[in-house]
């Protein structure tokens, strides 16, 4: 499914979107990690908490939990928290 | 009681790089055999937060750097061809995780030691919040030492985020005994120093002598109540080791276990309190300082707007104002505890990163200080190289 990457993470990406799979938000970050190896725990601590400053949307809702399913034709938006003023 | 002097002779003269880590980016201040003239390589890894940038000693060419960003995780960097290339780490520092979901997680790696010659591919971190790791391939997977990190005990002394420095509590100062890997000091901000002589299986405590906050009725063999600022060993006499804490410069000569409050001896309108401290290469007697203002809300600038390094020739039975060349009135800026350091010159040259974003080196071990770098992001971390 189609994945919107923040600037912070295109040095990982090259690119804003890229394409990545998975059925559940851990399983998406797991294959995305693979394909780019380190962009994981940029994003999710080591005790699988999503960090304070990042944000993640599916099909512009936000999500919490790693646990929750995707369908492939499912949009996800990571973002940088507005949290710098 | 004499104080031991032990010298050795210094190295040729050679290009020495600075390594500057800053609040936005690194940089890599290359200067010719004389240090008068200096060329900026950078920035590197701009609008990263940079705790650490060192140069592995034993092949000269490897370098680390502690980076994270505002909105991602931590991370370490590495380059094997002297800064001109960098990969990340495949492992960086993290802790454990736990099965309750509650565990810690790594805020960003402060503190890097290469490990000592005789264990090539091995580092230490220290991370904040307070936690100790190694690596034993150069830095590209990480393991935690679960002896400190997740010891109920050092837990306590460790205390909460709100125990910590203003941007989080910190393991710093990993210190290896060049004549025993298995030998190690670390420092907690706060929770106190501690040593292990097994390579980090079991720790023991090495605080007493040190002063705590007076009036609060703080119990001084409790190491939740010692803040070390930062801990030196001296190259040429490994049993020597300087400390600036929270509550003065202090001195330990080991096998004792005690340290004694050298810093008595600055004088009373600038105190011992600050955050760096910089040992001599080769003579374990000399020493040097940069105070801080520490009183009342603890403003942590240069005492009155003058800023100054102070110098001991004696072990720190006396000390020597250094600050012909820097300013000499408001000027309130300070010095962060990795940001001052030394090169290995027959006349050894000092240098030190200032919170506004200057570089300052003295050719002459502090006589005389010139201004080499400036406007550069608040500086966190200072270090000398000489690449191969």
């Amino acid at each position: 499914m189609r994945v919107l990457i923040p600037s912070a993470l295109r040095s990982y990406t090259q690119t804003g979107h890229t394409e990545a799979q998975g059925a559940t938000l851990a399983a998406l970050l797991a294959d995305l990690d693979r394909q780019y190896p380190g962009i994981r725990f940029r994003m999710v601590d080591e005790q699988e908490r999503i960090r304070r400053h990042i944000r993640i949307f599916v099909n512009g809702a936000q999500v919490h939990d790693l646990a929750r399913p995707l369908a492939t034709a499912d949009e996800v938006v990571i973002v940088q928290a507005l949290s710098g003023g | 009681m004499a104080t031991p002097r032990k010298k050795t002779a210094a190295r040729n003269p050679r290009n020495v790089t600075v390594l500057v880590a800053t609040r936005k980016g690194a940089w890599l201040i290359h200067g010719d055999t004389a240090r008068k003239t200096w060329k900026a390589d950078g920035p590197h890894f701009l609008g990263h937060v940079i705790s650490h940038l060192v140069l592995d000693p034993r092949d000269g060419r490897t370098l680390l750097a502690a980076a994270k960003t505002g909105h991602l995780g931590p991370t370490v960097f590495r380059s094997t061809d002297r800064g001109r290339s960098w990969k990340e780490a495949k492992q960086p520092p993290a802790f454990a995780k736990a099965a309750d979901g509650k565990g810690r997680s790594v805020d960003h790696t402060f503190w890097l030691t290469p490990g000592p010659a005789s264990e090539s591919d091995v580092w230490y971190a220290g991370t904040s919040p307070q936690g100790l790791f190694r690596s034993a391939d150069g830095g590209v997977t990480w393991s935690p030492f679960s002896t400190l990190n997740d010891d109920p005990q050092f837990r306590e002394w460790m205390g909460t985020a709100q125990d910590g420095t203003p941007d989080g509590p910190k393991l710093h100062s990993v210190i290896i005994d060049p004549r025993n890997a298995a030998h190690l000091y670390v420092a907690m901000s706060g929770g106190g120093v501690h040593e292990s002589v097994d390579r980090g299986r079991t720790w023991k405590t090495l605080i007493r002598g040190l002063d705590v906050v007076e009036g609060f009725g703080f119990d001084a063999s409790k190491p939740t109540f010692h803040d070390p600022h930062c801990l030196r060993l001296c190259p040429t006499n490994p049993d020597r080791i300087y400390q600036q804490n929270h509550c003065g410069i202090y001195r330990i000569d080991r096998p004792s276990d005690t340290w004694v409050r050298i810093g008595k001896a600055m004088p009373k309108t600038v105190g011992d309190i600050g955050f760096p401290l910089v040992v001599h290469p080769r003579d374990d007697n000399t020493a040097w300082v940069f105070p801080m203002d520490g009183t009342s809300v603890w403003p942590r600038t240069s005492p009155g707007g003058k800023p100054a390094v102070y110098g001991t020739r004696n072990g720190g039975k006396t000390w020597q104002r250094l600050a012909t060349g820097l300013p000499q009135q408001q000027a309130w800026w300070t010095v962060k505890r990795q940001a001052m350091c030394s090169d290995a010159h027959d006349t050894v040259g000092l240098y030190f990163g200032t919170t506004s974003g200057e570089l300052w080196l003295s050719r002459d071990e502090g006589r005389r200080w010139h201004c080499i770098a400036q406007h550069l992001p608040e500086i966190y971390a200072v270090e000398t190289a000489t690449f191969a």
